[in-house]
């Protein structure tokens, strides 16, 4: 099994210049290993203001919160987080809110933990049920030309939209450190 | 567990009129259900976003909105119900600290749109005691017409985030239905406060 990365990864830190190129002035989440060093990177920025959320369904509610007082948003969060959001999700599509949203993935490539299955299978499915649109990156090389492409996506066309990296490429949870 | 608060006394719409008086620019959303029904009774407004979903979500909105909008005001006016379904955000709010923000909850004790099941509070659940141990600068209970005054006074004022907790009386109400096209409302609230820019951001 593959041992978690834990250096700041080279995209972590693309994926904090693509927000401060983008204007984004809120990144709320909820912790996942994948997002470490990029939620790091985001508390250190003093253009930023990261918000830590008891739950992902807030960082849903925040954003619309903030594009209505002129602010852009991401929000972070595991696959496990999507369940979580589904109703808030809601007001996304209603009231044509953008948001971005960058979901790292459990439940597939090499899981550890048989619980992180379901929600992780039905990630895409419930995020495109609630009109978002979603793509995935399973190459790391991916990961940075996607945020992109979802962070424009979201404010150009005022809606919501997600990425979801690939268990793979961040690598599976042991338990084991 | 029996019942243990007292009948609550004060109208909602006499207390929300009270709170939105000469509101001048302050920034105002309202959880959905009957909260947002009494502030579109106060004055339909632009700078009100009334809410007609996302419950749990009302808090969370005004933080985004505070965070985004530091030099302005934002008053969050919303159900003992609502409330409830988003406690986790009281601890969020705690640990931004927003100077500019106040968290009003209109405490009836029941879900009045639902068939007037009794909440939590109704049994004792004590908001304002929660939102304090959240870190809440001041979190207060308010009975009395006297205090909601003062209480208006002080969302008005820098030094939050304030909460307070107002026990109202669960009287049905008759509907004053803000616009439901939730775009519209939201455009037009960008408007009044961004001006052009609403439309042109990148």
């Amino acid at each position: 099994m593959a041992k978690p990365k834990s250096a700041t990864p080279a995209w972590s830190v693309k994926l904090h210049h693509l927000f401060k190129q983008q204007g984004i002035r809120q990144v709320s989440f909820v912790p996942d290993a994948g997002h470490a060093s990029l939620i790091k990177l985001c508390e250190a920025d003093r253009d930023m203001r990261a918000v830590r959320l008891t739950t992902e369904e807030e960082g849903v509610a925040l954003a619309v919160g903030a594009w209505l007082g002129g602010e852009k948003s991401v929000l972070l969060m595991q696959s496990s987080g999507v369940g979580n959001c589904i109703n808030m999700l809601s007001m996304l599509s209603v009231c044509q809110v953008p948001l971005p949203m960058l979901v790292t993935m459990r439940g597939d490539w090499a899981e550890f933990n048989p619980w992180q299955v379901p929600m992780g299978r039905g990630s895409k499915g419930v995020l495109e049920e609630m009109g978002v649109l979603v793509n995935r990156a399973d190459r790391e090389e991916d990961i940075v030309p996607l945020a992109e492409g979802a962070l424009r996506l979201a404010y150009n066309t005022l809606r919501p939209t997600a990425l979801l990296i690939g268990q793979r490429l961040l690598g599976a949870k042991t338990f084991k450190d | 567990m029996a019942a243990k608060s007292k009948s609550p006394a004060l109208d909602r719409r006499k207390v929300v009129t009270a709170l939105l008086a000469d509101r001048g620019d302050l920034l105002v959303v309202a959880g959905l259900g009957a909260p947002a029904w009494d502030a579109t009774a106060a004055g339909d407004h632009p700078l009100s976003f009334p809410l007609w979903g996302g419950m749990g979500g009302a808090a969370s909105i005004g933080l985004g909105l505070a965070l985004a909008q530091p030099k302005r005001r934002v008053l969050v006016l919303t159900g003992d119900g609502e409330m409830l379904m988003g406690l986790g955000s009281l601890a969020t709010i705690g640990v931004q600290r927003p100077r500019n923000l106040s968290v009003v909850v209109l405490d009836n004790e029941h879900y009045g749109e639902t068939g007037m099941q009794p909440s939590h509070t109704r049994f004792g659940t004590d908001l304002a005691g929660v939102a304090k141990a959240c870190g809440f600068v001041s979190a207060s209970k308010v009975t009395t017409l006297t205090e909601v005054v003062r209480l208006r006074g002080e969302i008005h004022k820098a030094g939050g985030p304030l909460f307070a907790q107002i026990k109202i009386s669960p009287d049905k109400l008759p509907l004053v239905l803000p616009p439901r096209d939730g775009t519209e409302l939201k455009n037009r609230f960008r408007e009044a406060l961004l001006g052009a820019q609403a439309h042109h951001q990148r």
